[in-house]
């Protein structure tokens, strides 16, 4: 159990900044989730609070205690990787024990360890076997055992999930959600997977480019992003960004995406946006908010007519594209709504969901 | 591939070419066996005029018969060697030497190469490159420097070097050593890095690291450095030759040359069979360690 902090942490390869003074709090017992495209510094973030890489500057403490100098075998982590890493020459019983028996632990206590964490996992059955023996997710299963034995202070995920098939990554997903929940661990996990981020985590944390975007819960995030980065990383499908230009209609304030499809901005909103006024803008919103228009239009809702170019039937809903002044737009509408390609269809945009984004500094107004 | 093609034109000039897969196949184990006997023939026939040498006395080996037949056989010459003693030295020092440069070529090269392919550190790579050059020098080069570098020892330290069979065990390593450190880089720069990170969460140190991950991990490496270690030490001729001289010195390879050479009196059927008996050892070593090494390989390989 254990408090991890980061301060104005700093990574440098020769003259590239992978990590650029990052802050984080991380609580006792949180599933914090490091999410990002590839190449964020999630994975460094990881790595340097685990000890793998030495920290270029800045300070990372456990419990309040600075530990830049500690090497991983004192930080008491345990980790888990996204190929397992598992000790080929050796059983899942000696795997698990690996950690326990370097301390050297008692045999009674090892054994102990051993069988609860297996039962935990349901990998009872293959302690005598070998890891090639194994299928994918039972070496992922040994892997956080092998974790789980150790009763370290912080458990860390390395994208843990990203070598299995789709249907084990869900199920997986769901267990290392079960075993938190039993062992409440502190648990930092990196995954470049934003469902998993969004599934997880207590907190999600989104880099870009060696720096955080936004913390917060899942649901802050998806629907208060700050920046237009997490607006468009967070969510599947992805938000749709439109140009737009932000214009005074009397008293309010009007969003005009072409010559011919402008909204009025809802009258709460219109104080935040003021100050934007006679801007270039970006607006957003999300697939859901785009939908069929329906005859008893709730307020705040705009409609429109969208010429429907693609269909995409998911079963319970249809995914639909159009464009708007030549930038492809998806709405998510009722499968029985009657979508077909080609014909023109009578859209709605639900405006208490909108965004808006300052172009010159990608943030949420 | 070219007679495969040639056959089907004649078959079925009007139907579309298609190849056939149990032909194509037919063809490779054709050429594949042919090759093969071919070697075979080429490699095992030394040995076996040696064994059929071996046989004979040697009033025979000098008549005029056919040197393939052995008309009147004859174990004399094992029964010769099997008791003279000098023979009996000569296999003995020469299988302390081969031990003893085994055991020291390990314990230098394995540690080594673990630090030149996991701990990385200034000149790692250049010294990596480095000891694989040392081994491109050939002996033939590298021994009179040595001879002189004795020479000057003793000078300095009155500490006789040359003709002592155990001043092998410090000029065997210099070819031994450099190839092992070689091949075992190549072995744990095979493992993968999750896998020393994972025993460093675990609390493992390098030394833990190397004895229960590497060393297991690396085994099928280990034993093709063990082999060629001590082939090398239980073949090599130029060194003992160079640096030791009386028959209570030699090992092998040297003892049979300069002792059942007389004058200019061949002994040759002796020595065909200390050559024949001298190359059992290492025929051993091999058939044992061979399947070992083999599982080794073979084990985990494809991923499940």
């Amino acid at each position: 159990m254990a408090q991890v902090t980061l301060r104005k942490v700093v990574k440098k390869y020769d003259e590239v900044e992978a990590v650029s003074a990052i802050d984080l709090d991380i609580a006792d017992k949180e599933f914090v989730v490091l999410v990002g495209p590839s190449g964020c510094g999630k994975s460094t973030t990881l790595r340097m609070i685990a000890g793998l890489e030495d920290i270029t500057g800045g300070e990372i403490a456990v419990d309040g205690e600075i530990v830049n100098d500690v090497p991983p075998k004192d930080r008491d982590m345990a980790m888990v990787f996204q190929n397992y890493a598992l000790y080929p020459h050796m059983t899942v019983y000696q795997n698990m024990s690996f950690g326990l028996r370097l301390k050297h632990f008692p045999k009674e206590e090892i054994e102990k360890r051993v069988q609860e964490a297996a039962r935990i996992l349901d990998i009872t059955d293959l302690l005598d076997r070998k890891p090639r023996q194994l299928s994918g997710g039972q070496r992922q299963r040994v892997a956080m055992g092998r974790a789980i034995v150790r009763n370290p202070k912080v458990f860390l995920f390395d994208e843990p999930l990203s070598n299995l098939d789709a249907k084990l990554r869900v199920q997986m997903r769901t267990e290392i959600k079960r075993v938190h929940q039993k062992v409440r661990t502190t648990t930092v996990y990196v995954t470049h997977d934003q469902v998993e981020a969004m599934t997880l985590a207590d907190r999600v944390v989104v880099m870009n480019r060696g720096r955080i975007e936004q913390i917060g819960a899942p649901n802050f995030l998806y629907h208060s992003p700050a920046t237009r980065f997490v607006a468009g990383f967070i969510g599947s499908p992805a938000m749709n960004f439109l140009p737009c230009r932000l214009e005074q209609a009397g008293d309010g304030l009007n969003v005009r995406l072409s010559d011919s499809i402008a909204f009025a901005v809802p009258a709460e909103r219109v104080q935040r946006y003021r100050p934007a006024a006679g801007k270039e803008l970006t607006f957003g919103i999300r697939p859901e908010h785009l939908t069929e228009a329906k005859t008893n239009g709730s307020k705040n809702l705009a409609t429109f007519d969208a010429g429907i170019e693609v269909v995409e039937p998911m079963g319970n809903e249809t995914m639909v594209f159009f464009s708007i002044s030549g930038t492809e737009v998806c709405g998510r509408i009722d499968p029985n709504a009657g979508a077909r390609v080609g014909a023109s269809m009578k859209m709605a945009a639900h405006l208490d969901h909108m965004h808006l984004i300052d172009n010159a500094s990608g943030r949420v107004l | 591939m070219t007679a495969a093609t040639v056959v089907m034109d004649k078959s079925a000039p009007t139907r579309p070419r298609y190849g056939s897969m149990s032909r194509d196949r037919r063809w490779a184990l054709r050429w594949s066996y042919f090759f093969l006997v071919l070697f075979a023939i080429f490699f095992l026939t030394p040995p076996l005029y040696m064994f059929i040498t071996s046989l004979k006395t040697s009033a025979e080996i000098s008549a005029a018969t056919n040197p393939w037949w052995v008309y009147h056989p004859s174990l004399t010459n094992y029964i010769e060697l099997l008791t003279s003693s000098t023979y009996i030295i000569f296999f003995r020092n020469s299988a302390i030497v081969s031990i003893f440069v085994v055991c020291i070529t390990m314990i230098i090269s394995v540690p080594a190469a673990f630090a030149l392919a996991r701990m990385k550190f200034w000149g790692s790579a250049v010294l990596a490159t480095g000891v694989f050059l040392t081994y491109l020098i050939p002996d033939t080069l590298l021994f009179i420097p040595l001879f002189k570098m004795f020479a000057v020892f003793n000078e300095w330290t009155d500490i006789q070097l040359i003709n002592k069979w155990w001043v092998l065990l410090i000029v065997y390593p210099t070819l031994t050593v450099p190839f092992c450190t070689w091949i075992m880089i190549g072995y744990f720069a095979s493992i993968p890095k999750e896998l020393d990170e994972a025993a460093l969460m675990d609390g493992a140190n390098y030394r833990q690291i190397l004895f229960k991950i590497f060393i297991p991990v690396a085994l099928p490496g280990l034993i093709a450095a063990t082999i060629f270690a001590f082939t090398v030490s239980w073949a090599q001729f130029l060194y003992p030759l160079a640096f030791t001289t009386s028959p209570d010195q030699l090992v092998l390879p040297v003892g049979i040359i300069t002792t059942l050479i007389k004058g200019d009196v061949f002994n040759w059927g002796q020595i065909m069979t200390g050559a024949l008996l001298g190359a059992a050892p290492p025929l051993i070593i091999y058939a044992f360690l061979m399947d070992y090494y083999i599982a080794g390989l073979t084990a985990g390989a494809t991923k499940g």
